[in-house]
Protein backbone atom coordinates (compact mmCIF):
# COMPACT_ATOMS: atom_id res chain seq x y z
CA UNK A 1 0.00 0.00 0.00
CA UNK A 2 1.98 3.01 -1.24
CA UNK A 3 2.22 5.77 1.33
CA UNK A 4 2.68 9.34 0.19
CA UNK A 5 4.92 11.51 2.38
CA UNK A 6 4.73 15.29 1.94
CA UNK A 7 7.45 17.66 3.16
CA UNK A 8 5.72 20.66 4.77
CA UNK A 9 6.85 24.06 5.98
CA UNK A 10 5.17 26.30 8.54
CA UNK A 11 5.02 30.08 8.28
CA UNK A 12 3.09 32.40 10.59
CA UNK A 13 1.76 29.34 12.43
CA UNK A 14 0.19 27.79 9.40
CA UNK A 15 1.28 25.54 6.57
CA UNK A 16 2.77 27.40 3.62
CA UNK A 17 0.63 27.54 0.50
CA UNK A 18 3.11 25.33 -1.33
CA UNK A 19 2.75 22.69 1.42
CA UNK A 20 -1.05 22.76 1.29
CA UNK A 21 -0.93 22.37 -2.47
CA UNK A 22 1.49 19.45 -2.23
CA UNK A 23 -0.66 17.78 0.44
CA UNK A 24 -3.72 18.18 -1.77
CA UNK A 25 -2.21 16.45 -4.79
CA UNK A 26 -0.54 13.99 -2.42
CA UNK A 27 -3.95 13.02 -1.07
CA UNK A 28 -5.22 12.38 -4.61
CA UNK A 29 -2.19 10.22 -5.37
CA UNK A 30 -2.64 8.28 -2.13
CA UNK A 31 -6.29 7.67 -2.95
CA UNK A 32 -5.43 6.50 -6.46
CA UNK A 33 -2.74 4.18 -5.12
CA UNK A 34 -4.91 2.91 -2.28
CA UNK A 35 -2.52 4.16 0.39
CA UNK A 36 -2.17 6.76 3.11
CA UNK A 37 -1.08 10.39 3.14
CA UNK A 38 1.41 11.46 5.78
CA UNK A 39 3.34 14.67 6.34
CA UNK A 40 6.66 15.94 7.70
CA UNK A 41 7.34 19.24 9.41
CA UNK A 42 9.62 20.86 11.96
CA UNK A 43 6.74 22.09 14.10
CA UNK A 44 4.01 19.98 15.70
CA UNK A 45 1.69 23.00 15.38
CA UNK A 46 1.27 21.87 11.76
CA UNK A 47 -0.70 18.80 12.86
CA UNK A 48 -4.14 20.45 12.65
CA UNK A 49 -3.52 21.92 9.22
CA UNK A 50 -1.90 18.73 7.93
CA UNK A 51 -4.90 16.73 9.09
CA UNK A 52 -7.27 19.17 7.46
CA UNK A 53 -5.58 18.39 4.15
CA UNK A 54 -5.88 14.65 4.69
CA UNK A 55 -2.64 13.63 6.39
CA UNK A 56 -3.03 10.75 8.84
CA UNK A 57 0.29 11.31 10.59
CA UNK A 58 2.70 14.19 10.96
CA UNK A 59 6.36 13.29 11.48
CA UNK A 60 7.98 16.05 13.46
CA UNK A 61 11.74 16.43 13.32
CA UNK A 62 13.97 17.63 16.12
CA UNK A 63 16.14 19.40 13.55
CA UNK A 64 14.84 22.93 14.18
CA UNK A 65 15.27 25.50 11.42
CA UNK A 66 16.01 24.39 7.85
CA UNK A 67 19.41 22.89 7.19
CA UNK A 68 20.08 20.78 4.10
CA UNK A 69 22.00 18.01 5.80
CA UNK A 70 19.97 17.57 8.99
CA UNK A 71 16.71 17.69 7.04
CA UNK A 72 17.95 15.12 4.52
CA UNK A 73 18.68 12.75 7.39
CA UNK A 74 15.34 13.53 9.07
CA UNK A 75 13.32 13.04 5.88
CA UNK A 76 15.08 9.75 5.27
CA UNK A 77 14.06 8.61 8.74
CA UNK A 78 10.46 9.73 8.15
CA UNK A 79 10.43 7.91 4.81
CA UNK A 80 11.64 4.71 6.47
CA UNK A 81 9.18 4.92 9.35
CA UNK A 82 6.28 5.69 7.04
CA UNK A 83 7.45 3.21 4.43
CA UNK A 84 6.73 5.91 1.89
CA UNK A 85 6.91 5.08 -1.79
CA UNK A 86 6.11 8.60 -2.98
CA UNK A 87 7.62 11.79 -1.52
CA UNK A 88 6.40 15.26 -2.51
CA UNK A 89 7.93 18.67 -1.84
CA UNK A 90 6.25 21.98 -2.58
CA UNK A 91 8.58 23.94 -4.85
CA UNK A 92 9.77 26.43 -2.25
CA UNK A 93 13.46 27.30 -1.91
CA UNK A 94 13.88 24.68 0.80
CA UNK A 95 11.86 22.05 -1.03
CA UNK A 96 13.99 22.50 -4.13
CA UNK A 97 17.16 22.47 -2.04
CA UNK A 98 16.25 19.26 -0.25
CA UNK A 99 14.57 17.01 -2.80
CA UNK A 100 17.65 16.34 -4.98
CA UNK A 101 19.82 15.73 -1.93
CA UNK A 102 17.38 13.14 -0.64
CA UNK A 103 17.03 11.54 -4.08
CA UNK A 104 20.79 11.15 -4.38
CA UNK A 105 21.03 9.69 -0.88
CA UNK A 106 18.32 7.17 -1.71
CA UNK A 107 19.57 6.57 -5.28
CA UNK A 108 16.07 7.17 -6.59
CA UNK A 109 14.24 9.13 -9.26
CA UNK A 110 13.13 12.73 -8.80
CA UNK A 111 11.32 15.21 -11.05
CA UNK A 112 11.31 18.90 -10.24
CA UNK A 113 8.83 21.71 -10.86
CA UNK A 114 6.00 19.39 -11.91
CA UNK A 115 2.59 20.82 -12.77
CA UNK A 116 0.77 17.53 -13.34
CA UNK A 117 1.05 14.36 -11.29
CA UNK A 118 -0.72 11.04 -11.47
CA UNK A 119 -0.37 7.52 -10.23
CA UNK A 120 -0.87 5.30 -13.20
CA UNK A 121 0.07 1.67 -13.84
CA UNK A 122 1.86 1.50 -10.50
CA UNK A 123 4.15 4.38 -11.44
CA UNK A 124 4.33 8.10 -10.77
CA UNK A 125 3.87 10.15 -13.89
CA UNK A 126 4.53 13.90 -13.98
CA UNK A 127 4.60 16.78 -16.40
CA UNK A 128 7.26 19.45 -16.10
CA UNK A 129 8.41 22.47 -18.09
CA UNK A 130 11.70 22.31 -19.98
CA UNK A 131 13.64 24.95 -21.95
CA UNK A 132 12.19 27.53 -19.56
CA UNK A 133 8.62 26.56 -20.42
CA UNK A 134 9.03 26.43 -24.20
CA UNK A 135 8.10 22.75 -24.01
CA UNK A 136 6.69 20.28 -21.52
CA UNK A 137 8.06 16.84 -20.75
CA UNK A 138 5.90 14.02 -19.45
CA UNK A 139 8.11 11.80 -17.34
CA UNK A 140 7.78 8.56 -15.47
CA UNK A 141 9.59 8.47 -12.15
CA UNK A 142 10.86 5.08 -11.11
CA UNK A 143 12.53 3.99 -7.96
CA UNK A 144 11.04 3.73 -4.57
CA UNK A 145 10.42 6.22 -3.28
CA UNK A 146 9.57 8.27 -6.36
CA UNK A 147 10.17 11.93 -5.57
CA UNK A 148 8.71 15.11 -7.05
CA UNK A 149 8.76 18.84 -6.29
CA UNK A 150 5.57 20.63 -7.27
CA UNK A 151 5.34 23.99 -9.07
CA UNK A 152 3.65 26.50 -6.79
CA UNK A 153 0.16 27.46 -8.03
CA UNK A 154 -0.05 24.39 -10.23
CA UNK A 155 -2.18 22.31 -7.88
CA UNK A 156 -5.16 23.72 -6.00
CA UNK A 157 -5.06 23.50 -2.21
CA UNK A 158 -8.18 21.55 -1.22
CA UNK A 159 -9.17 20.65 2.32
CA UNK A 160 -10.29 17.11 2.99
CA UNK A 161 -12.29 17.32 6.19
CA UNK A 162 -9.88 15.39 8.37
CA UNK A 163 -9.13 15.59 12.07
CA UNK A 164 -5.69 16.58 13.33
CA UNK A 165 -2.88 14.33 12.14
CA UNK A 166 -1.31 12.03 14.72
CA UNK A 167 2.07 13.42 15.73
CA UNK A 168 5.09 11.12 15.58
CA UNK A 169 8.33 12.65 16.79
CA UNK A 170 11.53 11.61 15.09
CA UNK A 171 14.95 12.32 16.39
CA UNK A 172 17.95 12.29 14.10
CA UNK A 173 21.51 13.59 14.03
CA UNK A 174 21.94 17.34 14.06
CA UNK A 175 25.44 17.15 12.53
CA UNK A 176 26.00 19.34 9.52
CA UNK A 177 28.95 20.87 7.74
CA UNK A 178 27.12 24.07 6.82
CA UNK A 179 25.85 26.55 9.36
CA UNK A 180 23.24 29.29 9.11
CA UNK A 181 24.75 32.45 10.51
CA UNK A 182 22.04 35.02 9.82
CA UNK A 183 18.79 35.54 7.94
CA UNK A 184 18.19 38.94 6.37
CA UNK A 185 14.63 39.64 5.32
CA UNK A 186 14.94 41.46 2.02
CA UNK A 187 11.62 42.85 0.90
CA UNK A 188 9.43 42.64 3.96
CA UNK A 189 5.85 42.04 3.04
CA UNK A 190 6.52 41.75 -0.69
CA UNK A 191 4.70 38.87 -2.28
CA UNK A 192 7.00 36.58 -4.25
CA UNK A 193 6.21 36.04 -7.94
CA UNK A 194 6.47 32.30 -7.53
CA UNK A 195 3.72 32.21 -4.92
CA UNK A 196 1.38 34.90 -6.19
CA UNK A 197 -2.01 34.27 -7.79
CA UNK A 198 -1.77 37.61 -9.60
CA UNK A 199 1.35 39.14 -11.10
CA UNK A 200 1.67 42.62 -12.57
CA UNK A 201 4.81 42.92 -14.70
CA UNK A 202 6.55 45.93 -16.09
CA UNK A 203 8.78 46.08 -19.13
CA UNK A 204 10.94 48.55 -21.02
CA UNK A 205 7.84 50.50 -21.98
CA UNK A 206 8.00 51.97 -18.48
CA UNK A 207 10.88 54.12 -19.78
CA UNK A 208 12.55 54.66 -16.40
CA UNK A 209 13.11 52.99 -13.05
CA UNK A 210 10.86 55.28 -11.04
CA UNK A 211 7.87 54.37 -13.21
CA UNK A 212 7.83 50.96 -11.61
CA UNK A 213 5.77 52.77 -9.00
CA UNK A 214 2.83 52.43 -11.42
CA UNK A 215 3.30 48.68 -11.43
CA UNK A 216 3.74 48.49 -7.66
CA UNK A 217 0.62 50.57 -7.06
CA UNK A 218 -1.46 48.27 -9.25
CA UNK A 219 0.09 45.15 -7.72
CA UNK A 220 -0.60 46.34 -4.19
CA UNK A 221 -4.15 47.39 -5.04
CA UNK A 222 -4.97 44.06 -6.66
CA UNK A 223 -3.10 41.96 -4.09
CA UNK A 224 -0.51 40.69 -6.55
CA UNK A 225 3.24 40.44 -6.91
CA UNK A 226 5.47 42.70 -8.99
CA UNK A 227 7.14 41.05 -11.98
CA UNK A 228 9.66 42.40 -14.43
CA UNK A 229 11.15 41.73 -17.83
CA UNK A 230 14.84 40.95 -18.20
CA UNK A 231 15.48 44.32 -19.88
CA UNK A 232 14.32 46.21 -16.79
CA UNK A 233 16.34 44.02 -14.43
CA UNK A 234 19.47 44.33 -16.55
CA UNK A 235 18.95 48.11 -16.63
CA UNK A 236 18.99 48.05 -12.84
CA UNK A 237 15.39 49.32 -12.49
CA UNK A 238 14.36 46.46 -10.23
CA UNK A 239 15.92 43.51 -8.41
CA UNK A 240 16.27 40.21 -10.29
CA UNK A 241 14.00 38.42 -7.80
CA UNK A 242 11.18 39.94 -9.83
CA UNK A 243 12.42 38.76 -13.21
CA UNK A 244 10.03 36.55 -15.16
CA UNK A 245 11.46 34.55 -18.00
CA UNK A 246 14.21 32.28 -19.12
CA UNK A 247 16.91 33.53 -16.78
CA UNK A 248 14.37 34.56 -14.17
CA UNK A 249 11.48 32.53 -12.82
CA UNK A 250 8.87 30.50 -14.66
CA UNK A 251 5.52 31.44 -13.15
CA UNK A 252 1.94 30.17 -13.44
CA UNK A 253 -0.34 32.65 -11.71
CA UNK A 254 -4.08 32.83 -12.25
CA UNK A 255 -3.75 36.35 -13.69
CA UNK A 256 -0.71 37.87 -15.43
CA UNK A 257 -0.89 41.55 -16.36
CA UNK A 258 2.00 42.74 -18.55
CA UNK A 259 2.42 46.48 -19.02
CA UNK A 260 5.00 47.80 -21.46
CA UNK A 261 6.37 44.30 -22.01
CA UNK A 262 6.97 43.53 -25.68
CA UNK A 263 7.02 39.77 -25.20
CA UNK A 264 10.46 38.48 -26.17
CA UNK A 265 10.57 34.72 -26.58
CA UNK A 266 12.52 34.36 -23.34
CA UNK A 267 9.87 36.31 -21.38
CA UNK A 268 6.95 34.43 -22.92
CA UNK A 269 8.63 31.17 -21.98
CA UNK A 270 8.49 32.23 -18.36
CA UNK A 271 4.81 33.22 -18.16
CA UNK A 272 2.93 31.52 -20.98
CA UNK A 273 1.36 28.98 -18.63
CA UNK A 274 -0.38 31.77 -16.71
CA UNK A 275 -4.07 31.04 -16.76
CA UNK A 276 -5.28 34.48 -17.79
CA UNK A 277 -2.98 36.90 -19.59
CA UNK A 278 -3.70 40.60 -19.98
CA UNK A 279 -1.30 42.77 -21.96
CA UNK A 280 -1.12 46.54 -22.18
CA UNK A 281 1.17 47.89 -24.89
CA UNK A 282 1.02 50.80 -27.29
CA UNK A 283 2.48 48.69 -30.13
CA UNK A 284 -0.32 46.62 -31.73
CA UNK A 285 2.32 44.27 -33.21
CA UNK A 286 3.99 43.50 -29.89
CA UNK A 287 4.56 39.71 -29.68
CA UNK A 288 2.92 39.63 -26.25
CA UNK A 289 -0.48 40.11 -27.92
CA UNK A 290 -0.11 36.68 -29.54
CA UNK A 291 -0.55 34.97 -26.22
CA UNK A 292 -2.67 37.51 -24.37
CA UNK A 293 -6.26 36.55 -23.64
CA UNK A 294 -7.11 40.22 -23.41
CA UNK A 295 -4.88 42.77 -25.11
CA UNK A 296 -5.19 46.50 -24.64
CA UNK A 297 -3.51 48.58 -27.32
CA UNK A 298 -2.91 51.75 -25.43
CA UNK A 299 -0.64 53.90 -23.35
CA UNK A 300 0.28 52.18 -20.10
CA UNK A 301 0.83 55.58 -18.46
CA UNK A 302 -2.92 56.21 -18.64
CA UNK A 303 -4.31 52.68 -18.65
CA UNK A 304 -2.39 51.34 -15.65
CA UNK A 305 -3.37 54.15 -13.24
CA UNK A 306 -6.97 53.92 -14.51
CA UNK A 307 -6.88 50.19 -13.81
CA UNK A 308 -5.51 50.79 -10.31
CA UNK A 309 -8.44 53.15 -9.66
CA UNK A 310 -10.97 50.62 -10.96
CA UNK A 311 -9.41 47.86 -8.83
CA UNK A 312 -9.71 50.02 -5.71
CA UNK A 313 -13.34 50.75 -6.57
CA UNK A 314 -14.06 47.08 -7.20
CA UNK A 315 -12.51 46.09 -3.89
CA UNK A 316 -14.37 48.77 -1.98
CA UNK A 317 -17.67 47.01 -2.67
CA UNK B 1 42.37 27.38 -3.81
CA UNK B 2 41.33 25.07 -6.66
CA UNK B 3 37.87 25.09 -8.18
CA UNK B 4 35.94 22.80 -10.48
CA UNK B 5 33.17 24.45 -12.48
CA UNK B 6 30.59 22.11 -14.03
CA UNK B 7 29.43 23.45 -17.38
CA UNK B 8 26.14 22.46 -18.97
CA UNK B 9 25.47 23.07 -22.66
CA UNK B 10 21.97 24.21 -23.51
CA UNK B 11 20.16 25.45 -26.62
CA UNK B 12 20.64 29.18 -27.18
CA UNK B 13 17.83 31.11 -25.47
CA UNK B 14 16.63 32.50 -28.83
CA UNK B 15 15.87 28.95 -30.00
CA UNK B 16 12.35 28.13 -31.09
CA UNK B 17 12.03 24.63 -29.70
CA UNK B 18 10.73 21.98 -32.11
CA UNK B 19 9.88 18.42 -31.14
CA UNK B 20 11.85 15.69 -32.88
CA UNK B 21 10.39 12.74 -34.77
CA UNK B 22 10.34 10.34 -31.82
CA UNK B 23 8.23 12.76 -29.75
CA UNK B 24 10.64 12.48 -26.83
CA UNK B 25 13.55 14.74 -27.76
CA UNK B 26 13.90 18.15 -29.31
CA UNK B 27 14.78 18.47 -32.98
CA UNK B 28 18.44 19.52 -32.81
CA UNK B 29 18.61 20.67 -36.45
CA UNK B 30 20.15 24.10 -36.54
CA UNK B 31 20.18 24.43 -32.77
CA UNK B 32 23.04 26.52 -31.52
CA UNK B 33 24.43 25.46 -28.15
CA UNK B 34 25.71 27.81 -25.49
CA UNK B 35 27.02 27.59 -21.96
CA UNK B 36 23.97 27.65 -19.67
CA UNK B 37 23.66 31.29 -18.51
CA UNK B 38 23.77 30.48 -14.80
CA UNK B 39 27.04 28.56 -15.31
CA UNK B 40 28.62 31.82 -16.47
CA UNK B 41 28.14 33.29 -13.00
CA UNK B 42 29.67 30.14 -11.52
CA UNK B 43 32.69 30.32 -13.82
CA UNK B 44 33.22 34.02 -13.11
CA UNK B 45 33.15 33.37 -9.36
CA UNK B 46 35.79 30.65 -9.71
CA UNK B 47 38.02 32.80 -11.93
CA UNK B 48 37.85 35.70 -9.47
CA UNK B 49 38.80 33.33 -6.68
CA UNK B 50 41.80 32.16 -8.70
CA UNK B 51 42.83 35.75 -9.36
CA UNK B 52 42.68 36.50 -5.66
CA UNK B 53 44.13 33.30 -4.17
CA UNK B 54 45.80 31.40 -7.00
CA UNK B 55 45.05 27.80 -7.91
CA UNK B 56 43.41 26.15 -10.86
CA UNK B 57 39.95 26.52 -12.32
CA UNK B 58 39.01 23.30 -14.07
CA UNK B 59 35.89 23.36 -16.22
CA UNK B 60 34.17 20.00 -16.44
CA UNK B 61 31.56 18.90 -18.96
CA UNK B 62 29.87 15.58 -19.67
CA UNK B 63 28.33 14.94 -23.05
CA UNK B 64 28.92 14.54 -26.77
CA UNK B 65 31.74 16.17 -28.76
CA UNK B 66 30.05 19.56 -28.97
CA UNK B 67 30.70 20.02 -25.23
CA UNK B 68 34.31 20.80 -26.11
CA UNK B 69 33.27 24.09 -27.68
CA UNK B 70 31.77 25.28 -24.39
CA UNK B 71 34.84 24.12 -22.49
CA UNK B 72 37.05 26.02 -24.95
CA UNK B 73 34.97 29.19 -24.47
CA UNK B 74 35.34 28.80 -20.71
CA UNK B 75 39.10 28.44 -21.03
CA UNK B 76 39.08 31.64 -23.09
CA UNK B 77 37.38 33.44 -20.20
CA UNK B 78 40.01 32.36 -17.74
CA UNK B 79 39.59 28.73 -16.71
CA UNK B 80 43.02 27.04 -16.56
CA UNK B 81 42.14 23.42 -17.25
CA UNK B 82 39.33 21.50 -18.90
CA UNK B 83 38.03 17.95 -18.65
CA UNK B 84 35.53 16.49 -21.09
CA UNK B 85 33.89 13.23 -20.14
CA UNK B 86 32.59 11.83 -23.40
CA UNK B 87 29.25 10.15 -23.53
CA UNK B 88 25.70 10.42 -24.75
CA UNK B 89 24.33 12.36 -21.81
CA UNK B 90 21.02 13.16 -23.50
CA UNK B 91 19.15 10.20 -22.08
CA UNK B 92 20.76 10.16 -18.67
CA UNK B 93 18.64 11.42 -15.80
CA UNK B 94 20.03 14.00 -13.37
CA UNK B 95 21.35 11.40 -10.97
CA UNK B 96 23.10 9.61 -13.83
CA UNK B 97 24.79 12.88 -14.80
CA UNK B 98 25.62 13.60 -11.16
CA UNK B 99 27.27 10.19 -10.81
CA UNK B 100 29.53 10.93 -13.78
CA UNK B 101 30.44 14.40 -12.55
CA UNK B 102 31.13 13.20 -9.01
CA UNK B 103 33.43 10.47 -10.30
CA UNK B 104 35.30 13.00 -12.46
CA UNK B 105 35.54 15.59 -9.67
CA UNK B 106 37.16 13.02 -7.39
CA UNK B 107 40.07 12.87 -9.87
CA UNK B 108 40.56 16.65 -9.90
CA UNK B 109 42.19 18.83 -7.24
CA UNK B 110 39.42 20.98 -5.81
CA UNK B 111 38.35 22.98 -2.79
CA UNK B 112 35.11 24.29 -4.25
CA UNK B 113 32.75 22.85 -6.85
CA UNK B 114 30.60 25.35 -8.72
CA UNK B 115 27.39 24.91 -10.69
CA UNK B 116 24.86 27.30 -12.11
CA UNK B 117 21.65 27.03 -10.08
CA UNK B 118 19.91 25.34 -13.00
CA UNK B 119 20.64 24.44 -16.59
CA UNK B 120 18.19 26.29 -18.80
CA UNK B 121 17.77 23.23 -20.98
CA UNK B 122 16.00 20.68 -18.87
CA UNK B 123 15.76 23.15 -15.92
CA UNK B 124 16.01 20.37 -13.38
CA UNK B 125 18.01 22.26 -10.71
CA UNK B 126 19.01 18.84 -9.43
CA UNK B 127 22.55 18.00 -10.49
CA UNK B 128 24.45 20.42 -8.22
CA UNK B 129 22.85 19.26 -4.94
CA UNK B 130 23.05 15.63 -6.08
CA UNK B 131 26.80 15.94 -6.67
CA UNK B 132 27.13 17.52 -3.22
CA UNK B 133 25.38 14.53 -1.67
CA UNK B 134 27.42 11.99 -3.63
CA UNK B 135 30.66 13.70 -2.55
CA UNK B 136 29.42 14.21 1.02
CA UNK B 137 29.97 17.98 0.79
CA UNK B 138 27.85 20.79 2.21
CA UNK B 139 25.91 22.71 -0.44
CA UNK B 140 24.94 26.36 -0.62
CA UNK B 141 22.44 26.93 -3.43
CA UNK B 142 21.19 29.98 -5.31
CA UNK B 143 24.12 32.07 -4.16
CA UNK B 144 24.08 35.82 -4.74
CA UNK B 145 27.21 36.72 -2.80
CA UNK B 146 30.34 34.74 -1.99
CA UNK B 147 33.34 35.31 0.23
CA UNK B 148 36.13 32.81 0.64
CA UNK B 149 38.87 33.20 3.21
CA UNK B 150 41.25 30.68 4.77
CA UNK B 151 39.33 27.68 3.46
CA UNK B 152 36.00 28.95 4.77
CA UNK B 153 33.11 29.87 2.53
CA UNK B 154 30.52 32.49 3.51
CA UNK B 155 27.69 32.66 0.99
CA UNK B 156 24.37 34.44 0.69
CA UNK B 157 21.59 32.01 -0.23
CA UNK B 158 18.54 33.56 -1.85
CA UNK B 159 15.22 32.28 -0.53
CA UNK B 160 11.69 33.70 -0.74
CA UNK B 161 11.77 37.28 0.50
CA UNK B 162 15.04 36.85 2.38
CA UNK B 163 18.74 36.01 2.25
CA UNK B 164 20.43 33.43 4.43
CA UNK B 165 24.09 33.87 5.24
CA UNK B 166 25.62 30.42 5.43
CA UNK B 167 29.12 29.32 6.36
CA UNK B 168 30.83 26.10 5.42
CA UNK B 169 34.37 24.81 5.35
CA UNK B 170 35.73 23.75 1.97
CA UNK B 171 35.26 21.37 0.22
CA UNK B 172 31.77 22.58 -0.63
CA UNK B 173 29.35 22.87 -3.55
CA UNK B 174 28.06 26.30 -4.57
CA UNK B 175 25.28 26.88 -7.11
CA UNK B 176 25.29 30.36 -8.64
CA UNK B 177 22.34 32.69 -9.03
CA UNK B 178 22.11 35.63 -11.43
CA UNK B 179 23.55 38.66 -9.70
CA UNK B 180 26.44 36.82 -8.05
CA UNK B 181 28.76 38.79 -10.32
CA UNK B 182 29.07 40.24 -13.84
CA UNK B 183 30.59 37.49 -16.02
CA UNK B 184 33.45 38.75 -18.16
CA UNK B 185 33.68 38.31 -21.91
CA UNK B 186 36.62 36.37 -23.29
CA UNK B 187 39.41 38.73 -24.33
CA UNK B 188 41.38 38.17 -27.54
CA UNK B 189 44.38 37.35 -25.37
CA UNK B 190 42.26 34.81 -23.49
CA UNK B 191 41.00 33.23 -26.71
CA UNK B 192 44.57 32.85 -28.02
CA UNK B 193 45.83 31.44 -24.73
CA UNK B 194 42.95 28.98 -24.57
CA UNK B 195 43.95 27.46 -27.91
CA UNK B 196 47.15 26.23 -26.27
CA UNK B 197 45.41 24.47 -23.37
CA UNK B 198 44.66 20.82 -24.11
CA UNK B 199 41.21 19.63 -23.13
CA UNK B 200 41.64 16.41 -21.20
CA UNK B 201 39.15 13.79 -22.39
CA UNK B 202 37.99 10.66 -20.60
CA UNK B 203 35.47 7.97 -21.31
CA UNK B 204 33.01 6.61 -18.78
CA UNK B 205 35.14 3.48 -18.57
CA UNK B 206 38.13 5.63 -17.58
CA UNK B 207 36.09 6.71 -14.56
CA UNK B 208 35.09 3.16 -13.73
CA UNK B 209 31.54 3.69 -14.96
CA UNK B 210 29.53 1.95 -17.63
CA UNK B 211 26.79 3.28 -19.89
CA UNK B 212 24.23 1.20 -18.07
CA UNK B 213 25.20 2.85 -14.75
CA UNK B 214 24.42 6.22 -16.26
CA UNK B 215 21.35 5.31 -18.23
CA UNK B 216 19.71 3.66 -15.22
CA UNK B 217 16.27 4.85 -16.06
CA UNK B 218 15.02 6.41 -12.86
CA UNK B 219 13.34 9.20 -14.77
CA UNK B 220 12.19 8.43 -18.29
CA UNK B 221 10.86 11.02 -20.70
CA UNK B 222 7.66 9.55 -22.06
CA UNK B 223 6.85 12.46 -24.36
CA UNK B 224 7.77 16.05 -25.11
CA UNK B 225 5.15 18.58 -26.18
CA UNK B 226 4.92 22.18 -27.13
CA UNK B 227 2.56 24.30 -25.06
CA UNK B 228 -0.93 24.48 -26.60
CA UNK B 229 -1.34 27.29 -29.13
CA UNK B 230 -3.12 30.12 -27.45
CA UNK B 231 -6.24 31.19 -29.31
CA UNK B 232 -9.32 33.23 -28.63
CA UNK B 233 -7.43 36.26 -27.41
CA UNK B 234 -8.92 39.62 -28.24
CA UNK B 235 -7.56 43.12 -28.50
CA UNK B 236 -9.29 46.28 -27.46
CA UNK B 237 -8.44 49.92 -28.03
CA UNK B 238 -6.96 51.63 -24.99
CA UNK B 239 -7.62 55.18 -26.22
CA UNK B 240 -10.20 55.60 -23.44
CA UNK B 241 -8.22 54.38 -20.42
CA UNK B 242 -11.21 54.28 -18.06
CA UNK B 243 -13.24 52.16 -20.47
CA UNK B 244 -10.28 49.84 -21.05
CA UNK B 245 -9.74 49.56 -17.30
CA UNK B 246 -13.40 48.67 -16.75
CA UNK B 247 -13.18 45.96 -19.41
CA UNK B 248 -10.07 44.52 -17.76
CA UNK B 249 -11.86 44.41 -14.41
CA UNK B 250 -14.85 42.71 -16.02
CA UNK B 251 -12.52 40.12 -17.59
CA UNK B 252 -10.72 39.46 -14.30
CA UNK B 253 -13.99 39.09 -12.39
CA UNK B 254 -15.84 36.97 -14.91
CA UNK B 255 -13.15 34.91 -16.63
CA UNK B 256 -10.42 34.70 -14.03
CA UNK B 257 -12.90 34.65 -11.14
CA UNK B 258 -10.55 36.87 -9.17
CA UNK B 259 -11.33 40.18 -7.43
Amino acid sequence: MPTVLVFCEVQDNKLKKASREALSIGRKLAEAAGGDLVAFAADRAAADDAGRYGAKRLYVTNAGGYNTETYTTAMQAAMEQANASIILFGGTSNGRDLAPRLAARLNTGVASDVDRLEWTGGKLRARRPVYSGKAFATVEISGSPAIATTRINAFPAEEAAGGAAEVVEISTSLDSKAKLVETKVSEAGELSIVEADIIVSGGRGLKEAQNFSLIRDLAHAIGGAVGASRATVDAGWIDHQHQVGQTGRVVSPNVYIAAGVSGAIQHLAGMSSSKHIIAINKDPEAPIFRIADLGVVGDLFTVVPALTEEVKKAKAH
Amino acid sequence: MNSVVCIAQVPDTETRIKIGGDGRHIDETGVKYIVSPYDEYALEAAIRLKEKEGGDVTVLGFGPDRVQQSLRESLARGATKALHVKGESGDADSLGIANVLAAAIKTLPHDLVFFGKQGVGTDNSLVGPMVAELLGYPQINVVTHLDVAAGKVTAHREIEGAEEIIEAAAPAVITAQKGLNEPRYASLKGIMAAKKIAIDTRSLADLGLSESDILNQRVIVVSLELPPEKSGGRKIDGADPQAAAKEIIRYIKEEAKAL
